[in-house]
């Protein structure tokens, strides 16, 4: 059972801001898949719950010739759906569908998955690997300055992610080796190329928090093939241990994932 | 604490006051009556518990019924029509996709909405579709033929 909470609803972004600000131990609530999981479980007790779902202005997806903004509120489903994705970030279309089973897809969102910031999650690598930009109420966060630590991010208490601007790459791919029973990355791979020797590949599920892998990212832009990926030796020091992989294994998935991104990268279908 | 809900379930509308801490779930098996949505974890793994909500199959352990508020949900109880059982219930009665029963529920109610918005569907497609449903019996065999079977009928009909 769940602790008590007051449950709140705003109808602007702007009360939602000034409800968490009112109340310390308040959250935003998008999907709960996340949230309302580790409430039932009491690892989290908010105070007050403020429901962002009638928050009309936080679901959309737009895209112009150089990026696509998407609202914190878009359902992993409608992603996935999105013919303005599937045109211009396939991968990122994939990536959404691939997300945890259907019913998942229906209620989680992009702004919950990314202010979550699980170290397992699929999101993130794709925000990281893309150079994407976190716009909240307030300001505009660079992916490399978002993804802090743990479930740690670079969001303060009261703050709301609003959308996410992605990148347009001139190509990407995105593969994760799942994890037999919860579908999140044992570790997962973003590849991106924006135009010659330019290239950011984003691990997740590997580390404590998704991260850039450097010696892929120089090998790849110098040779964005699969036969590059798979020749680097990715380092297994404080990559996580535990009963489904160790460390070492988890390094040599890196550079697996990455040569199956990039070969999907160079030849993209429908599915992963 | 309490917060004021209208929820519309299988056409009857339902207005009254629920605590914040109540899951959909509850609402719908306690408040609401239709017992044939069950918890089988309670962690958003097992799909015991799919309902449609405005449309889309969800797992109703695991959304709060305040954010139902507004919404129109589908039990199993809302399938059957005067005629007689609904298409993927005949499918899986013929088709003996259940054993001890308990998933049946949310298995139907994940595969009428997959079959309502896939129109090509193969054996390798609802697999993958029904990952979100777990069945501790059947071996899912008997589970993926029911659901191609409604499918094909679906597409006879339509
Ligand atoms: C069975 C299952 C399988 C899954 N498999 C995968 C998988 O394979 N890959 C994967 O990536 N994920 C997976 N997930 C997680 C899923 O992607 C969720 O969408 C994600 O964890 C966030 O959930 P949510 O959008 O419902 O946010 P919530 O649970 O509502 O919120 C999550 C956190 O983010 C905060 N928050 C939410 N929205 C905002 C906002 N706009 N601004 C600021 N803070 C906000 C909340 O306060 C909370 O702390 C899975 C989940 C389940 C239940
Ligand atoms: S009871 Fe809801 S997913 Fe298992
Ligand atoms: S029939 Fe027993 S769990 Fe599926």
């Amino acid at each position: 059972m769940m602790y008590e909470f007051a449950y709140v609803r705003p109808a602007s972004l702007e009360d939602a801001v000034r409800a968490l600000r009112m109340h310390s131990e308040a959250k935003p609530l998008a999907g709960g898949m996340s949230l309302l999981s580790a409430m039932k479980l009491r690892l989290a007790a908010p105070t007050h719950l403020v429901d962002l779902g009638r928050l009309d202005g936080l679901a959309g997806i737009a895209g112009n010739n150089q990026a696509i903004t998407i609202g914190a509120m878009t359902r992993h489903a409608d992603v996935a759906a999105s013919p303005i994705v599937r045109e211009a970030i396939p991968a990122l279309a994939v990536l959404a569908g691939d997300i945890g089973d259907r019913q998942v897809r229906h209620r989680g969102t992009l702004g919950g998955s990314v202010a979550n910031a699980d170290p397992a999650a699929c999101y993130p690598a794709a925000v990281l690997g893309l150079a994407g930009t976190i716009i909240t109420d307030r300001r505009h966060i660079g992916s490399d300055d978002f993804f802090r630590g743990l479930y740690e991010t670079a969001l303060e208490t009261d703050e709301i992610v609003a959308a996410v601007e992605f990148t347009r790459p001139a190509r990407a791919g995105y593969m994760k080796f799942p994890h037999p029973a919860s579908r999140f990355a044992l570790v997962g791979v973003f590849v991106a190329e924006f135009g010659a020797g330019n290239v950011r590949v984003a691990v997740t599920g590997a580390g404590p928090r998704v991260f850039r892998e450097a010696r892929l990212e120089a090998a790849l832009a110098k040779e964005f093939t699969p036969t590059v990926a798979s020749a680097v030796a990715v380092s297994a020091e404080g990559l996580n241990s535990d009963r489904a992989a160790s460390a070492e294994y988890r390094a040599h998935l890196v550079s697996v994932m990455a040569a199956r991104a990039v070969a999907w990268a160079l030849a993209p279908t429908s599915q992963s | 604490m309490k917060t004021a809900v209208s929820i519309i379930v299988n056409d009857r509308r339902c207005e009254t006051e629920v605590p914040t801490t109540m899951l959909l779930v509850d609402f719908l098996r306690e408040v609401a009556g239709s017992k044939g949505t069950v918890v089988g974890c309670d962690t958003g793994q097992c799909g015991c518990c799919t309902v449609h909500v405005d449309g889309d199959a969800v797992k109703s352990c695991t959304m709060l019924t305040a954010q139902a508020d507004g919404a129109s949900i589908l039990t199993i109880e809302g399938l059957a029509s005067a005629d007689g059982m609904h298409p993927m219930q005949r499918a899986f009665h013929e088709h003996h996709a259940l054993q001890c029963g308990y998933c049946t529920a949310g298995i139907v109610m994940n595969a009428v909405d997959i079959v309502t918005k896939h129109h090509e569907l193969d054996e390798r497609t609802i697999r993958r579709l029904i990952e979100g449903n777990l069945c501790r019996c059947t071996g899912y065999s008997n589970i993926v033929d029911a659901i191609l079977e409604a499918a094909r009928e679906a597409k006879r009909g339509a």
